[in-house]
Order: C-alpha cells, then structure tokens, then sequence
C-alpha cells in the first residue's frame, strides 16, 4: 500500500481510523451549510480514509503482529490503550468497507426517502460507524461502553426517522437496547470493584485467581445477558424486527449486518480476551449455555422467518437465526467450530448487508417491500436479482459461495463435539432457507398465479428492463462478487488471519 | 410552543441577571482544568441563560440572539475543537491526546502544555453544551418547526 512509506501513519493508524470518521462527521453539519450536496463526497471521504487505514492496520498486524497504541501516551492500564489483533483487524475492514459500499449505495434511496435530511442524516451515519469502529478496536473495557453507546444512540436516531412507526420501534430498541448497556455497564463496574482495572489484558491477568469470587461470577452474567440484547439472541431479539423493518433502506443495509455482528465480536472477546476460555468452559457452563441458546434462536429464526409476508422483516428473522449460527459455533468450543463462526461473521456481514440492499432497491421502485413486490423482477432488473440469487445461494450455503465453507467448518465443529442437535439445527436452518428463498425467486420469475392469463395476454409479453441506479447496483454487485471470492479463498483467509484470531481449544 | 412572554418583572430581571449568568459561565469553563467546574458545567450554565432568554421573551424576539443555524454551528465546531486538540498533536508526531506534544507550538513546558491542551478541551465541551441545550430546549418545545419556519415551508410547498 502508498501508506507504507509514512511509517508514522501506519504508526497512528488506530486512532486515524476512529477519529477520521468523528472528526468528519462532526463537521458535517457545517459543511451542509455551506452546500448541502458537499456532505455527500465528505462522508465518502472519511469512510475512504477510514478503509484505507483499516486495511493499513490488518496488514501491519499480518505482517507485524499485535498493535498496541497508547491514548494520550498513558501507560495502560491507566491510559485507554487501542488493540488491533487478527479478529479486530479482520472486524475493522469488514465494517469500514462495508460502510463504504453502504455509503454510496445510501445516496439515492436517502434523497427519496429523506428528502431534506441528508445533511443530519450523513452526520449521524459517521456517527454510527465511528461507534462500530470504536467497539472493535479498544482494548478497555469501559472504553467499548462508550463507543458502544455511540453506535447504539446513533443507531436509535437512524432508525426512528424510517417509514411509518419508526419512531415506535425505535423507542422499543431504545429501552431493551438501554437495559443492555446498563448491565454491560454493571458488569465493568463489578470487574473494576474486584480488580481495580479496566483494561482488558490486564483484566485477563489479574482475574484468574478471582474466578471463584461471586462477584466476578456476576459480573459474567451481567456481560453475557446485555452482549446477548444488543445481538439479539432469542428470545432478546423482540426489539429487531421492528427496528430494522421500518429503518430507512440505508440505515438497515448498515446497522442490521454490523450492530448484531459487532456484539457477537464483543462476546467473544469478553469469552477470550477478558476471561480465559477454561472459565466459561469449566467454572462456569456458559458454553452449553451458549450452545442450547445458539440452537434454540436458529430454530426459531427459521421458523418465524417462513411465517414472514414481508421481504425486510423475514431477513430480520434470518438475521436472529443467523446469529444462532455464531453464537452456537462459539459454545461449542472448540477450534474448528470457533474459526467457523468467525469466518461465518465475516460472510454473514456480506450476505445480510447484500440481502438488505436488494430490499432496499424494491423499495426504492416499489415504494414497500413485501415478498410480492418481487413479481417479475428477474425481467425488470435482471442484474440486481442475479446478485441477488447469488447471496440467496450463499445464505442457503451452495458451495462455491463464502456461506457453504462457514457453514461446513462449523458442521466440523459439531460433529467433533458430537452436538448432533446443532448439526441437525443448521441443517433444518438451510432447508427453511432454500424454502424462503425459492419462494422469492418463484415470484420474481411470475411462475405462480394467472396461470390463465389475463384476456389478450400471451404469456410473454415484455416487461421492459427498468435497472436499479447504478450507484445502488454497483456496491450490490460488489457484495455478490465478495461473497463469492471468499467462497473460493476461505482457506487463505482461515490460513493467514482467523486462525491467529481464535484461542486453540 | 414558546409564546411571547408578558410579564414585565420576569422580563426586566431576566436582562439584568443574563450577563451575570453568562459571564459565570465563561468563568467555570475558564477554570474547568485545575478547579472544581469545567466545560460541561459552564456550558450548562451558558445554555441556561440562553433557555431563560427563549423563556422570558419568546423565540421571535430573542431568535436574533439565538440563531439556529449558529447552534448547529456550534455544536459541530465544538466538539470538533475537542477532537481537533487531539489531532494537534497526532500532527505535531505524538499519539492522539498526547497534549504534551503542544508544547512544541506554545513554547512551555510539557506540564503546561497539558494544563492549555485541557483548557481547550474544555472550551470546546462548552460551546458544543451550550450549543445542543439550547437546540434540545427549541425543539421540544416547539415541536422540531420553529415559528417562522412553517410559513417558509407551507411556501416551498406551494411553489412546488
């Protein structure tokens, strides 16, 4: 990269790739004073920026190892110290570039949807994705709490400007979203009662001798129980349907993949970087726990998204089954499994952030997004439903795409383990996901009713092609095009960064 | 809604005691970085007397002395001086906050440039509190459209 002859901004790369996004949003506001069609090559700006000094930060991590950068210069535990390793390296690229894509793609259904708001609208999507950026990247804890009350008020006020009872939902998120922080919140206060620390790796090293202490015992419920509310893991997830539903195309193509995503990061990290993988496996059975969870909103993720006549909100279901993926693959510790739901994060952000943006494309010409908005769009937008069949194909999990190879490792994972309950879950998940996806693809072909045609009508009458903008079809193809590549380079991607990620059960 | 306050002793007293109000502000966030007070506090109190100002003599007199697009503004720029203290000193070769870093540019030591790179700091929180408070205050109040505001967008709407 051009970045490598500076060595002192690869030096400053973790803090450029939080305040970048900060600094320029909060200067949006101003700049859309002066013109408000400026913001939109700002934002793009930042987010490119942002990108470029993520990818910097993951490459000096392959090739350096472990970054550590002190705050203001304080020496941790006293100072803020930011952490990039493998699984945030990894984490920071796929949420800066997916912003970036998200960004541009945003552009046109925004100014139909929230006309008049750009300005505010850009300022806050900075906002959010300086909040996402932040959680991954620190290596305090309380300092995560901060960002993550960045991301989560960021996210509250993007989707409470969506379509009708927006505002409703958004509330909802709000007071389950808060209560999840708070116990966060608690949980360091309790970790910081016993240890007088909030550093993460200091916290790893002055905790094991406290394993057997109540209040530590606590503490790890409390994280548990308010990580598990922000990723929405049955039966926590009451608050996402809604939300994402009614949020504004752009906002639920951003914060639907990354906010449930970014949390399960945030528990593996508490799992593994805070407390060492024996406590939740042998002083406490927070991993059966995990994994009987994991199962359970699989299931009924699947299930509930069948029931589902709207396109947004069965993805939303999908996503609550999808994040039964993850967390199942993280209890039952073991390697294999483990890298497999690391990997699956990394595609589940593609798939969703790609299914998202083809419901935002039919509400963007339909003006609503139900399943039968879908009736002959193969004619009509030939392109976007060939992306669209591609992530389809990956979030079933047909092999050459990304979805086949997490599903596969994770299946490993469970039959090492002997959890054929798991195995079976994520059988019966995909099974449910050819059903969902066939139907759509059904009516997008128009092969089910009028079978008769109506009079006059022979068949095949022409609908004319009326293709998605290409600043929205672009970023979706792009989305198509990644899901296949890490497909085929999953074993690079498993051989050069997860498996320094993962801990080796 | 803010109406148009009618009260003479409310107005009279409100205009005598603003100035005092604001300058006890202004000397909070002054001495914010090695007393007991500081940024937040003072614009607190900065943003109170502005809230008194809307409250005593109604937004359409007093919206010359607060004007919208000034808040925005503020908001935006203070916090950016805030985050801009910081990148100072990425820039002057240090790591994010490291305020001893200013003291290349303010020719003293690092202690005292650490004591300026608060005070900064706090100057920043200030103007962005004052800012949001008073941008909170007319929007609850007047239900997100201020007066005035509406016939302009009742006028776009028909020009449409």
């Amino acid at each position: 990269m051009i970045l490598e002859q500076f060595p002192f901004l690869v030096h400053s790369a973790p803090a450029l790739i939080i305040v970048i996004p900060l600094m320029f949003a909060l200067l949006t506001p101003v700049i859309g004073l002066i013109r408000r069609e400026w913001t939109f090559p700002w934002m793009l700006l930042a987010l490119l920026l942002a990108t470029l000094f993520s990818v910097t930060a993951l490459q000096d991590v392959m090739r350096n190892g472990v970054i550590h950068y002190r705050m203001g210069n304080w020496e941790p535990p006293w100072g803020i110290e930011y952490v990039v390793d493998h699984l945030n390296g990894l984490m920071l690229v796929l949420i800066s570039a997916t912003a970036l894509l998200v960004a541009v793609y945003g552009k046109k259904s925004v100014e139909q949807e929230l006309p008049g708001k750009e300005v505010y609208f850009r300022c806050i999507f900075l906002l959010q994705v300086t909040g996402f950026l932040g959680i991954v990247i620190t290596g305090d804890a309380f300092n995560l709490y901060v960002f993550l009350e960045i991301a989560s008020l960021a996210g509250y006020a993007l989707i409470a400007i969506g379509e009708d009872g927006a505002p409703f939902a958004s509330f909802r998120y709000i007071i389950m979203g808060t209560i999840g922080a708070c116990f966060y919140l608690l949980a360091i206060g309790y970790l910081y009662i016993v240890t007088g620390s909030l550093n993460m790796a200091d916290l790893a090293r002055l905790l094991p001798p406290l394993y057997g202490s109540k209040v530590v015992l606590t503490a790890f419920a409390f994280f548990m129980v308010g990580i598990a509310i922000k990723m929405a893991l049955f039966p926590l997830h009451v608050w996402l349907p809604d939300a994402y539903t009614k949020a504004p195309s752009a906002v639920s193509a951003l914060v639907a993949p990354l906010m449930t995503k970014v949390s399960v990061y945030v528990m593996i990290r508490i799992l593994f970087g805070v407390f060492a993988p024996s406590f939740s496996i042998s002083v406490v059975p927070a991993m059966k726990i995990l994994l009987v969870a994991g199962i359970v909103a699989i299931f009924t993720g699947a299930i509930l998204a069948l029931a589902q006549k709207d396109f947004k909100r069965m993805l939303c279901y999908i996503i609550v089954a999808e994040v039964g993926y993850m967390v199942g693959g993280v209890g039952l510790a073991n390697t294999t499994a483990l890298r497999g739901a690391v990997l699956h994060i990394a595609n589940d952000v593609v798939m969703t952030a790609g299914l998202f943006a083809v419901a935002g494309i039919i509400n963007y010409k339909m003006r609503e997004h139900r399943l039968d908005d879908f009736k002959d769009m193969f004619k009509r937008m030939p392109f976007t439903m060939a992306a669209f069949a591609t992530i389809a194909l990956s979030i079933i999990g047909v092999p050459p795409t990304g979805g086949f190879f997490s599903k596969w490792y994770l299946l490993q994972g469970a039959l090492q383990e002997g959890s054929w309950i798991f195995v079976a879950a994520l059988l019966f998940s995909s099974l449910v996901n050819v059903v969902l996806f066939f139907r759509i693809f059904e009516i997008g072909y128009g092969f089910h009713g009028d079978h008769g045609h109506s009079a006059g009508g022979d068949g095949g009458e022409a609908v004319a092609i009326r293709e998605a903008p290409l600043s929205m079809l672009v970023p979706l193809m792009i989305a198509a095009a990644t899901i296949v590549l890490l497909g085929f380079y999953n074993q690079a991607l498993i051989g050069k960064i997860i498996q320094y990620a993962v801990p080796v059960l | 809604m803010i109406y148009r306050g009618e009260d003479i002793i409310i107005r009279t007293i409100s205009r005598m005691l603003i100035p005092f109000i604001q300058l006890y502000g202004l000397y909070v966030i002054m001495h914010g970085h090695y007393s007991p007070g500081g940024g937040f506090q003072g614009g607190v109190i900065l943003g109170a007397s502005l809230i008194l100002l809307l409250l005593a003599y109604g937004y359409q007199d007093a919206k010359s002395r607060v004007p919208e697009k000034l808040l925005t503004v503020f908001s935006g720029v203070g916090v950016f001086i805030y985050a801009g203290t910081g990148f100072l000193c990425l820039v002057l070769l240090g790591n994010f906050l490291d305020y001893a870093m200013l003291a290349k540019i303010l020719h003293t030591d690092a202690a005292h440039a650490r004591s300026l790179g608060i005070l900064s700091v706090e100057i920043g929180v200030g103007m962005a509190v004052m800012a949001v408070m008073v941008s909170i205050f007319l929007d609850i109040s007047t239900g997100g459209v201020l007066p005035g505001e509406e016939e302009e967008k009742q006028k776009t709407a028909e020009e449409a």
